[in-house]
């Protein structure tokens, strides 16, 4: 027997108490796990996004397209390594609720911008580069349809229509399945030939939605940026040319302030159960008030009393807090799937991990030090006096 | 019984403050206990019997006077070297035995020996040996609501002895039991006293329970009354 045993036996005298205490906990640390994953994944665009990568929209707003003459001006500009283009397809597998994130573009720049994202098997890249009607499909889109390299599939448009079949479905051949090249890079997307979509779409022809390119160094982003808008001031398609992490964030934004209310759903979870817990352990220790008379009047140094009421606030945030991250771990596995197309990558990362560890800690230490302190101070006679 | 006192309690006042009224429990009071010594305390309740068992066992300080146990002057010690001393030199017995409900006889009376640097096999060969000498071997990993009040006490005991103290305090330590288990416990500790040499200390309101000790103080309004009645 030693003071973790006390501990765990003081904890769990009345069971049901230590266990709906426990339940509190875990529900507040499942929420912390799989909002602050969640944020996480759907923030991965700014957060992940490359130091080097520009983005130019049309400066009206990314939905308004620009002349796909635009390109090679921008290519001419000093600093740029590569620039590409994509256009949004607005695609889906069968049925609208079969949503596909799908962009129209031209490959080979485009794979050289984005190079550092991606995975390729090399003779999957260059049959996608070869094929004018093939598609590189992400490895969590084929995953959730069941493609494999090879197949043939539709994809169907809510934009625009087919000229050549006069619907809004494309015929695609699977040249390649691509996997995420570093953390945070999301693969709930396909590419394909801008040439090929652009060539039988029935209106905006020659027109893009966005010129995306590397600089040859970050220090000329802004420098090169501000010489692309000056290009284009004036004219009857402005541009504004921003970073990657900045696009990526105002299109997040788009959906609200995801960090606010991750922060503040679990703000309030948090100072619920800190109220709950704190209260409750302010009780039990109270009620223990002889007993721990007992444990001074035998010899136990105030300290050690201190750091036995403590770890015992603290063993509790912690089996509480560790089952609800493991529940929340699972969840991300199960929701990853779900929601992979605004939140790719959606997992239980290490950051959140630790900063739950520290909540944790944090909240045990804040639920235990009040009634640490009590028993630290509690007189002997008072103690042994009380009923 | 040695000469040599294990107590000396010298010119020892206790007030108390309520309100704005003082309570003066008692005023330069004197004691001296002899090792191996058992006395009986018996007095009124408000007397101070409880007050002056606490002093001798390092709980409580005097406002004023000396309190010297065991060799060392504790009235003047500082908190943790009192914790110390109390861990290595007494052995507590209460009325309602104090238990720690969640934990067996046996982890009850292993506790002191947590602050001894004594490995996990020597401390429950010590619980074994204390559980023994009140004959409680069969009821190791008994909790202590699975047992009867005489059955409590003497885990109590056992308690009190596994550290293998100078001096054992017990207040009241019948006071909760029928006459035939208090007998018992008492029995218990005249053995303590007599074969294994512990002084002890008992604060009672039981003239019977005070003929088991060596001798009975009479302690009223503060004043020992009546000093040194031979007990049987």
């Amino acid at each position: 027997m030693g003071d973790l045993y006390l501990i765990r036996k003081n904890l769990f005298r009345k069971k049901t108490r230590a266990v709906l205490m426990m339940v509190a906990i875990f529900v507040a640390f499942l929420l912390f796990g799989v909002l602050g994953s969640f944020e996480r994944a759907f923030n991965s665009g700014e957060t992940g996004a490359s130091a080097t990568r520009l983005v130019v929209n049309n400066k009206i707003n990314f939905t308004q397209p620009m002349p796909i003459a635009y390109l090679n001006r921008v290519r001419a500009v000093e600093g740029v390594r590569v620039a590409s283009h994509w256009n949004w397809f607005g695609g889906y597998f069968q049925e609208p609720r079969n949503f596909v994130i799908s962009f129209a573009v031209e490959p080979d720049t485009y794979l050289d911008v984005v190079g550092t994202d991606y995975a390729f098997v090399p003779e999957e890249k260059a049959a996608f580069l070869a094929d004018r009607g093939s598609i590189a499909v992400g490895d969590a889109v084929a995953k959730k349809f069941g493609w494999q390299v090879g197949d043939r599939i539709p994809l169907t448009s809510n934009i625009f229509t087919n000229r050549s079949t006069g619907n809004r479905t494309w015929d695609f051949t699977i040249a390649a399945i691509f996997t995420p090249a570093r953390d945070l890079v999301g693969t709930d997307v396909v590419f394909f030939h801008y040439e090929y979509f652009n060539e039988t779409r029935s209106f905006g022809r020659d027109f893009i939605g966005s010129i995306v390119l590397e600089t040859t160094d970050p220090a000329l982003n802004d420098k090169v940026a501000d010489a692309i808008d000056a290009l284009f001031a004036n004219s009857p398609f402005e541009t504004k040319t921003v970073t990657e992490a900045a696009f990526n964030k105002a299109f997040a934004e788009q959906l609200g302030n995801i960090t606010l209310i991750v922060t503040l759903v679990v703000g309030a979870a948090f100072v619920t159960i800190l109220m709950i817990v704190g209260n409750t352990m302010v009780m039990a220790i109270r009620e223990r008030t002889r007993e721990i008379g007992v444990l001074k009047t035998l010899g136990f140094p105030n300290g050690r009393i201190f750091r036995m009421v403590l770890g015992e606030s603290l063993l509790l945030s912690f089996i509480g807090g560790g089952l609800g991250l493991a529940a929340a771990y699972g969840a991300c596995i199960f929701l990853a799937p779900l929601v992979g197309g605004f939140a790719p990558g959606l997992t239980l990362a290490l950051p959140v991990v630790l900063a739950g560890v520290g909540f944790m800690v944090l909240l045990g230490f804040v639920t235990g030090v009040i009634p640490a302190m009590n028993a630290l101070r509690l007189n002997i006679v008072t103690a042994l006096g009380r009923d | 019984m040695s000469n040599a006192p294990l107590i000396r309690i010298f010119k020892a006042s206790k007030r108390f403050t309520k309100g704005k009224e003082t309570i003066t429990i008692f005023e330069n009071l004197n004691l001296s206990i002899p090792q191996g010594d058992f006395v009986a305390i018996m007095g009124p309740s408000g007397s101070g019997k409880t007050t002056l068992l606490n002093l001798c066992g390092g709980i409580d300080r005097p406002t004023s006077g000396e309190v010297h146990v065991a060799g060392a002057r504790i009235d003047s010690l500082p908190e943790g070297a009192l914790s110390k001393w109390r861990a290595a030199n007494v052995g507590f017995i209460f009325q309602f035995y104090n238990l720690m409900p969640m934990l067996t006889a046996a982890k009850n009376v292993e506790l002191p020996l947590l602050l001894t640097k004594l490995g996990g096999a020597e401390r429950r060969k010590r619980v074994e040996t204390a559980l023994k000498l009140v004959n409680l071997a069969d009821r190791l990993n008994h909790l202590p609501r699975e047992m009867s009040g005489g059955q409590m006490q003497r885990v109590a005991i056992a308690r009190a002895m596994v550290s293998d103290p100078t001096l054992l305090l017990c207040d009241e330590p019948t006071g909760d039991l029928d006459r035939t288990t208090a007998d018992e416990i008492l029995k218990t500790l005249q053995l303590l006293n007599r074969e294994l040499g512990k002084t002890i200390v008992m604060v009672t309101h039981d003239p019977e329970a005070a003929k088991y000790a060596r001798r009975t103080l009479h302690l009223d309004k503060g004043v020992f009354t009546e000093r040194d009645v031979a007990a049987a």
